[in-house]
């Protein structure tokens, strides 16, 4: 019998959002996995951190990428324990070289039409600089200061180009990507309000804890009522 | 060496008489001729450190190509000695076997467990006529996450993994072990910090002892609180300060030495 390839996702996490800020990298994406359109758990991070100063984020099949961090967290400590450098020049996998390889992986599995059915965010922060970039199922990459992956390309992505300037602050860049979650919470069937940041600078690599974005306003929202433009931060556009 | 000629060192899987194998005794030589290793297990952690003999003064023993104490996983740290290419080897086999251990349940490797392993692996090594021991020891630094315990263990060619509070390995070896006894391990573990003190005035004094005293590089590592618990290289500053108390301790010694030979003469 012939071989059955991935040709559907089961259970899925929708959209990551990320920018680059003054100083960093901000991820956001919300803690819900659907399968199909129910929703099946509430609390599911869909962001880690693979090494020092590396995140990655996906949307999509959320086997797939357990899988996949799997594969790159055995290759980052692989990237320490392999390496030939002295106990003090202690080797790890770059944000950059993940994004790479990711690329590879992603590339290969759709040419044998069995692909890890994810949009890939990669962010991180090295030499002095800061990363952020995506891969999509087809092994596409993309290297951006605004990434959104999932509906969020269609929903986030008019909102960041909007709003986004390279000196944007961290509480900017914060109050940014919320509005930007809380859209997508308005407008997409399968987001939450309960939501992660993560963010990498130069010192810290962070994801925080699942918190829920406040939507008490709801549907009462001006911009909901009537469609306006201009109307910020209450989830209307 | 009494085997010599007798036709049972030819092979390790011939057994000599008098119940021994001398394939496997002559790979523990090879252990005995190289850099000294010390470990320490302690109150608070667990320290690694090796005496490297540099034999070419344009060999560069800074670098990766001259590698004696390796990370084998995050919590586990390996200080190998004996034939180079014979230590990468079980260097290698342990970075693996914590690896798939890792791929297989999810977590990270029981340091006991690995140097078990480990131990299988040698020892498969003096079981064929068609294979040769390792002409390698390993030193095995672990913590275990689960337990929050650490340990120490030594391997030899043989493929014993025993468990040590402190352990010498090397050309050393006897006189390493002598030191450590002195201080006592079993009955009061010291801290980490002291621990490498400890290991560097060990290895400075076999170091003057021996004659032929090619110059050394020390690599000393440990894991403990001060390292998150992950096994690591000790700060450059902690080394500075420790091996500067050692030197001075083994120059009071050497000065009491003197006043003793002195004493003894006026007498």
């Amino acid at each position: 019998m012939a071989n059955k390839h991935t040709t559907r996702p089961i259970t899925t996490g929708t959209s990551v959002v990320g920018l680059v800020y003054d100083g960093g990298v901000l991820l956001a994406a919300d803690t819900l996995l659907s399968y199909g359109s129910m929703a099946k758990s509430f609390n599911t991070p869909r962001m880690v951190s693979i090494a020092d100063r590396v995140l990655l984020g996906a949307s999509g099949e959320y086997s797939d990428f357990q899988e996949i961090v799997s594969r790159v967290e055995a290759l980052a400590l692989a990237e320490t324990t392999q390496s030939m450098e002295s106990v003090y020049d202690e080797r790890t996998l770059s944000a950059k070289s993940l994004w790479n390889y990711l690329r590879a992986v992603m590339y290969q599995k759709r040419s044998k039409m069995n692909p890890f059915w994810n949009d890939l965010v990669v962010a991180g922060f090295e030499n002095d600089a800061p990363f952020l970039g995506v891969i999509d199922k087809l092994g596409t990459t993309l290297q951006e200061n605004l990434v959104a992956t999932g509906f969020g390309g269609y929903l986030a992505m008019p909102l960041l180009r909007e709003k986004w300037r390279p000196d944007l602050s961290e509480g900017e860049a914060r109050a940014l990507l919320e509005d930007c979650m809380k859209v997508l919470f308005y407008r997409d069937c399968r987001a939450s309000a309960r939501i992660q940041l993560a963010k990498v600078t130069k010192d810290t690599c962070i994801i925080s804890e699942p918190y829920e974005l406040d939507h008490s306003n709801g549907w009462n929202a001006p911009s909901m009522q009537r469609a306006v433009g201009d109307l910020d931060g209450d989830g209307g556009w | 060496m009494a085997s010599s000629g007798s036709g049972y060192d030819l092979s390790a899987s011939t057994f000599s008489p008098d119940g021994r194998i001398f394939q496997v005794e002559y790979a523990t030589k090879a252990v005995e001729n190289a850099g000294t290793v010390v470990g320490i297990k302690c109150s608070n952690g667990v320290v690694l450190g090796c005496a490297k003999p540099i034999h070419h003064k344009m060999v560069v023993a800074t670098s990766g190509s001259y590698k004696r104490i390796h990370t084998c996983d995050t919590h586990i740290g390996v200080a190998s000695t004996g034939f180079l290419p014979d230590s990468r080897v079980l260097v290698q086999r342990t970075t693996e076997e914590a690896a798939d251990w890792l791929e297989q349940y999810g977590g990270k490797i029981p340091p006991h467990v690995l140097a078990d392993r480990l131990g299988s692996y040698v020892h498969y090594f003096t079981l064929h006529g068609a294979l040769r021991p390792f002409g390698a020891a390993a030193v095995i630094a672990g913590h275990d996450p689960d337990t929050k315990e650490c340990s120490l263990h030594l391997l030899e060619p043989n493929g014993a993994p025993y468990r040590f509070y402190g352990v010498a390995t090397g050309k050393g070896k006897q006189a390493a072990k002598t030191e450590l006894e002195k201080l006592n391990l079993h009955k009061t573990p010291i801290a980490a910090d002291e621990a490498v003190k400890q290991i560097l005035r060990i290895l400075h004094l076999l170091h003057q002892e021996s004659k032929d005293s090619k110059p050394i590089e020390v690599e000393v590592s440990w894991i403990c609180e001060a390292s998150g618990w992950k096994h690591k290289g000790v700060p450059k500053d902690v080394l500075k300060t420790s091996e500067d108390w050692a030197k001075e301790q083994l120059e009071e010694e050497e000065e009491d030495d003197d006043d003793d030979e002195e004493m003894e003469e006026e007498s």
